[in-house]
């Protein structure tokens, strides 16, 4: 019998070591020769630890599993936490699985199981087509960068290739610290060979020979698997000395970050990574230019990296088939928080909110009627139901002074303090700022005291916050000080009464 | 090994690599538990950089720290999605069922706020040592916590 139970740190997080040991004895006990693969999470973290048989040639799933639910997998009756095959889940055959494609369905670190899904395909197109064709596959593929600034792909990638150096490099931003988001870590767990044939390729693309993917240190898990699944490409030889034998050399390394949420922002993770402070630096000089140890570099992030293989696999132009407006492909998008149905659903840009919320999400976990979703991270907007024909993409949510960012969505319910988030998001910028712009640093602190007068019910302190953001905003120098405001406007603007209930109740 | 060579050999492992102090800090905690003051200057020799920069680079990153945790470190997510799910509550539950604050340390057990596991569809989430758990409550933590000081 072949059964699959996830290693995935939510699934783990959940009990799947517990379950998996629990099969292990059960199987020992009847003398049932049982081979049990730890893949990837399919994204249905709800139903996490999920447990697959295969039976009749199709995998069928069971979940969530406990170690109580274990025996009766071995008995021939309809299984109480039985899902059917697991692949017709409507949660996961909606889905347009691209860069998701493999994950879920195989062993992360079995080469033999990532070569049979396509694996390599698209370096070896790349190795064929050189670097400058490379290039143009993914500037036709419209692929913006997924890490939230949605800046084209390729054009960047252009500028690094057009850059004359000794060295290049591609760092592959890995510091994915935004509340709601989880599938950079869900990738480098569940396909790690993915985002290395990805950057391979981009070494390729722009001249680059070694490249640095900056991990954060709550990510135990996918440090460990990355880790693992370089020093085997190393060995397989695709990476290394040469790509694939044939190309030129590329090699990669893993860097741990080491708890600062700016090292997400790009010129503060270059700084980390060359042992400094992560402070933000001006731009320019852009990074494409002096980047990484002020040489060119490529930064990227995870699933804009992971998304290129299936590029050169299948063409820029299919690629480009998917999506709306100028938000091209699919975005691997992430429903968490209080909602039903939470995990990665990776599909076209297009999708409408309301849709993802209540169908594809299944409206809240508590069961109590849905207040707001959080888009972005911390420094996203909050929307409400007023916003569920918004489709998602880049435009849409900038035009509703919103982001997409990474695509994380939270969704509160109705017993959500809007104030103390408020409150929240302000403390957030003022534990994270790296203090080296005033109006972030300064502005943060004071937006925690002004939040404090409007809790007490001081009648001025609603108008002074309302400046201090627009001063944050404008007079910032990167995303963290400059977005800070949009959690906290948006949420004074949908629900105002909040925000007035002390002061009416001083009067 | 004298506390000498043990940082010397931390030190002659990332010899020559780029950017090493980031590596470094963390292999020195890994070792000693934490980043102690008097292991700046020898860092700062072997990468030709002054006391004042390698200060500034550990007193900026959160997870240096500059006297070791207790035995056990309990990490509860403060973000967001946590919050969602009753994860504010959890944390003051179990602040008053061990009898201290996120940040303190009391006897074997540091108890520490963390801005994100990743685990935002399984919130709310905790770290008790290396272990994640996701889907959590006071009890789980609580029983945790005695299971692993036992």
């Amino acid at each position: 019998m072949k059964v699959w139970v996830p290693c995935d740190a939510a699934s783990v997080a959940c009990g799947a070591d517990e379950v998996a040991a629990a099969i292990a004895s059960a199987a020992g006990l009847r003398g049932e020769s049982v081979e049990i693969i730890r893949n990837g999470t399919r994204g249905m973290i709800w139903l996490e630890p999920l447990v697959e048989i295969e039976r009749d040639g199709l995998r069928h799933g069971f979940g969530p599993m406990a170690p109580e639910d274990v025996p009766a997998l071995f008995e021939g009756d309809e299984h109480p936490k039985a899902l059917g095959p697991v692949e017709d889940i409507p949660f996961f055959a909606q889905q347009t699985r691209l860069t998701f494609a493999r994950c879920g369905r195989t062993d992360p670190l079995s080469l033999a199981d990532y070569e049979a899904g396509e694996g390599w395909q698209g370096l070896r197109r790349a190795l064929d087509l050189g670097a400058e064709k490379t290039v143009e596959e993914v500037t036709a593929s419209g692929l913006r960068g997924r890490g939230g600034a949605g800046f084209p792909t390729g054009i960047k990638w252009k500028t690094v290739a057009g850059a004359e150096a000794a060295q290049k490099y591609i760092v592959c931003n890995a510091d994915e610290g935004d509340s709601g988001s989880f599938a950079d870590r869900m990738l480098m767990e569940g396909d790690p060979f993915c985002l290395i044939e990805g950057m391979a390729i981009a070494g390729l693309a722009v001249g680059a020979t070694k490249g640095f993917i900056y991990i954060r240190s709550e990510y135990p898990h996918a440090i460990r698997t990355m880790g693992a699944a370089i020093r085997a490409a190393r060995e397989a030889g695709i990476i290394g000395d040469s790509l694939m034998g044939q190309g030129p050399r590329f090699d990669l390394e893993v860097r741990v970050g080491a708890g600062a949420y700016i090292c997400g922002e790009e010129t503060s993770l270059l700084n980390s990574l060359e042992g400094k402070r992560g402070m933000v630096r001006a731009k320019p000089p852009l990074p494409a230019l002096e980047g990484a140890f002020g040489m060119p570099t490529v930064v990227n992030n995870v699933l804009s990296l992971a998304a290129v293989p299936w590029i050169l696999t299948h063409g820029g132009a299919a690629y480009a088939e998917f999506g709306l407006g100028r938000s091209r492909g699919t975005i691997p998008i992430q429903i968490a928080g209080n909602v039903r149905h939470g995990g990665l659903f990776e599909t076209g840009f297009g999708v409408s909110l309301g849709t993802l919320i209540n169908e594809i999400g299944g409206g809240t976990a508590s069961g109590r009627p849905f207040k707001a979703v959080q888009v972005g991270g911390p420094l996203g907007a909050y929307h409400g139901p007023d916003d569920f024909d918004l489709p998602v993409c880049y435009e849409a949510f900038a035009e509703q002074g919103g982001l997409v960012g990474h695509a994380g969505f939270v969704v509160h319910d109705d017993s959500a303090d809007m104030l103390a988030l408020a409150r929240y998001a302000m403390e957030f910028c003022a534990i994270e700022s790296c203090g080296k712009c005033t109006p972030c640093r300064i502005g943060a602190v004071r937006g925690m005291e002004t939040l404090d007068r409007v809790a007490a019910g001081d009648p001025a302190a609603i108008e002074l916050l309302h400046e201090l953001c627009e001063v944050m905003e404008k007079g910032s120098l990167c995303a963290m000080g400059g977005f800070t405001p949009y959690p906290v406007r948006s949420a004074i603007r949908l629900f105002p009464k909040e925000f007035s209930r002390a002061q009416e109740a001083a009067e | 090994m004298t506390k000498d060579d043990r940082l010397d050999a931390i030190l002659a492992a990332h010899a020559g690599r780029e950017g090493a102090l980031l590596p470094i800090l963390h292999d020195v905690q890994a070792e000693f538990g934490c980043v102690p003051a008097d292991c700046y200057q020898p860092i700062a020799d072997a990468l030709r950089l002054s006391r004042a920069e390698v200060a500034g680079v550990v007193s900026f990153y959160h997870d240096f720290r500059d006297a070791p945790a207790g035995r056990h470190v309990i990490k509860l997510c403060r973000a967001e999605a946590c919050q969602s799910m009753g994860g504010a509550e959890m944390i003051a539950r179990l602040e008053r069922a061990l009898g201290m604050k996120l940040g303190e340390t009391k006897g074997d057990v540091t108890l520490e706020a963390v801005y994100c596991l990743g685990l935002c569809a399984c919130a709310p989430a905790a770290m008790v040592d290396d272990r994640l758990v996701g889907r959590a409550s006071s009890e789980r933590i609580e029983a945790l916590v005695a299971e692993v000081s036992a």
